[in-house]
């Protein structure tokens, strides 16, 4: 059984399931079908209510 | 790498530092001058290097601190962009992956501490974005490489509730291999489900559903549960807890060993005293309504559900969300069982979000349940067998007959959440419920390292958000205790054994309780673990015995010299 995890979308969802995956040790592959991964927050300028930048 | 550094003496000649100065789009360079900023930099006194970057964060920015370093042999890297509490962990690993030791990176803050609070003084604010960026380039000359450090784990889990969002979370993590410990204060598990009779109007049984979460979780040889019993004592750090649990009419107190904790403690539906002549007979609570629908005991004709009965008010001032589709669905199966009842629902906005919620208002409305908007300050007014509300949108007072009114309250927090919240130095927010560590980034995390939260003790849920949160949060306690060891920051405060009096000035001071005596050497010792760096037993210190790493006097008095 391979142990490597595919991961489809690179948006917040996709990224944070990523990040927990390789944190518990598995090999992740993430794939995003645009040039840059980020999704619809990368869009967005600041973030409610801490005033994060977005991206 | 770092022990190669730590035998190379660094005299200042050989100080060689690197300075990147983030326009942050415009967040930073729409109001200081970061051309100017960056051809200062790359005059101060051992910056052998600087650069501008339109977001030193993106993946082209990571990259020229990774090949500066490499092309122009830097020992020190100094970022002047945003807050270093979101970014210096991307710097300083970027720093790592091009071999440099992460401890002698620095940061200033030229955008929160500078551009946003100067935004109409370009000329100022562009002088104040150079002082902070000598300011930090006098310091990191004189940063020490250091070492992360290393602690043990125990590949176990506290589980406090058992409800859909502790049952979720307890079942997989079982599933994940990690032990699990659930206590719950009731004799049975099951949580408030167990008082409701059907999750949809499609009829689909509560209880089927919480005997199958139970049936799951004891079918584990890994989980074990403790039914009436409460956490009674914690100590100890992420990846070695120490709990109490007392079990009701056990004079043994329980003692365990645990790596990480999840809170999913739950929440209460409010009981209305005093409000719509709230009485348990003819006008009850949704949660009543509830088990009478189980057993089979609503013969109401005219049914008035009250939306936001207590919610939205002075006292509960926020929105319960779930009351909605509760109210939704409970007026769709006494509609469906009795054709021929008047179902009347009042309220102040119909929160009906996502696509199958929506589409059950639609139904409600399809087969003749009434809604009524009412004003907040104008609530209905119940009497003997008729309710009698101001239609606003209609501007006439109308009065509908009732047999039942029930009343949707709002969750509220359980009465026990402050003192757990103090039990285990995690957060609560105005209204007593639990607070995460961030609102969207870090939703199960408490900021507290090891300790998580899920269901309604963080905010009232639905029963596929309680599970969905019991299940994530499983998934965050496996990112830390599928390691064999923990791995901290090193910028944490030292006492030296040599100078400390044992005064405990520090012990007093510190709010992580990471500091204690030993009473063998008299003085006072650091546990590495608990401390947060946060230089408050350095900055009581009469000897300066204790100080922080990375924030130690002269690299501190190097900086302020540089203003």
């Amino acid at each position: 059984m391979s142990r490597d995890i595919l991961v489809i979308g690179g948006g917040i969802a996709g990224i944070q399931s990523s990040l927990d995956l390789a944190e518990m040790g598995f090999k992740v592959h993430l794939i995003e079908r645009l040039p840059s991964i980020g999704g619809k927050m990368a869009q967005l300028d600041k973030t409610f209510p801490t005033n994060d930048c977005a991206i | 790498m770092s022990e190669k550094m730590d035998k190379k003496k660094v005299t200042p000649e050989d100080i060689r530092i690197g300075v990147y100065i983030c326009d942050c789009g415009t967040n930073i360079a729409g109001h200081i001058d970061c051309s100017a900023v960056t051809s200062y930099a790359a005059k101060l006194p051992n910056v052998v290097y600087a650069k501008e970057n339109l977001y030193t964060c993106s993946e082209s920015g990571i990259a020229e601190i990774i090949n500066g370093i490499k092309e122009h042999n830097l020992n020190r890297v100094v970022v002047a962009s945003c807050s270093p509490r979101t970014h210096q962990p991307l710097f300083q690993s970027s720093c790592s992956q091009a071999g440099m030791n992460p401890y002698l990176f620095e940061m200033a803050n030229i955008r929160d501490q500078c551009s946003w609070v100067h935004m109409q003084q370009r000329e100022g604010g562009t002088e104040k974005a150079k002082d902070l960026v000598r300011m930090a380039a006098a310091k990191a000359a004189f940063l020490e490489p250091q070492k992360d450090i290393e602690a043990s784990l125990v590949a176990r889990t506290l589980v406090i509730g058992g409800g859909v969002a502790g049952l979720s979370a307890a079942e997989g993590l079982a599933g994940m291999g990690i032990e699990v410990i659930l206590i719950e204060q009731e004799s049975e598990l099951g949580g408030l489900l167990r008082q409701i009779d059907t999750l949809g109007p499609e009829g689909d049984k509560a209880s089927e559903r919480v005997s199958g979460l139970i049936g799951a979780l004891t079918a584990r040889p890994n989980a074990t549960i403790y039914t009436d019993s409460k956490m009674e004592e914690i100590s100890g750090y992420i990846g070695n807890y120490d709990v109490t649990i007392r079990q009701e009419g056990k004079d043994q107190a329980i003692k365990e060993k645990v790596g990480c904790i999840v809170v999913a403690t739950g929440a209460l539906p409010l009981r209305p005293e005093g409000l719509f002549g709230y009485n348990g007979t003819n006008v009850i609570t949704q949660i009543e309504l509830e088990q009478r629908l189980k057993d089979k005991t609503c013969d109401a004709k005219d049914v008035v559900m009250i939306q936001c009965a207590g919610a939205r008010s002075k006292e509960w001032q926020y929105c319960s969300r779930i009351c909605c589709m509760i109210a939704v669905k409970n007026a769709l199966i006494i509609k469906k069982q009795n054709p021929e009842a008047n179902v009347h629902i009042l309220y102040r906005d119909m929160q009906m979000y996502g696509t199958e919620k929506e589409k059950m208002l639609w139904e409600a409305r399809g087969i003749g349940i009434r809604f009524d908007i009412y004003s907040a300050d104008d609530p209905p007014d119940v009497k003997d067998g008729q309710v009698r509300f101001y239609q606003p949108l209609m501007g006439q007072t109308r009065e509908i007959p009732s047999d039942l009114v029930v009343l949707s309250t709002p969750m509220v927090p359980r009465e026990d959440a402050p003192e757990l919240s103090q039990m285990m130095r995690v957060s609560i927010d105005q209204n007593n419920f639990f607070m995460e560590a961030h609102a969207k980034l870090r939703p199960l995390d408490f900021a507290t390292d090891g300790i998580f939260v899920a269901g309604s003790a963080r905010y009232p849920a639905t029963v596929e958000e309680a599970r969905s949160q019991g299940l994530g949060v499983a998934s965050r306690v496996a990112t830390i205790l599928f390691k064999d060891k923990l791995v901290t920051s090193a910028i944490v405060a030292e006492i030296n054994p040599e100078t400390c009096v044992g005064c405990l000035g520090c012990q007093q001071m510190c709010p992580y309780e990471a500091i204690t005596y030993n009473p063998e050497l008299n003085v006072c010792e650091v546990n590495t673990i608990l401390c947060k760096g946060c230089g408050c037993c350095a900055s009581t210190c009469p000897s300066h015995s204790a100080q922080l790493r990375g924030f130690k006097p002269q690299q501190l008095l190097r900086q302020i010299r540089a203003v």
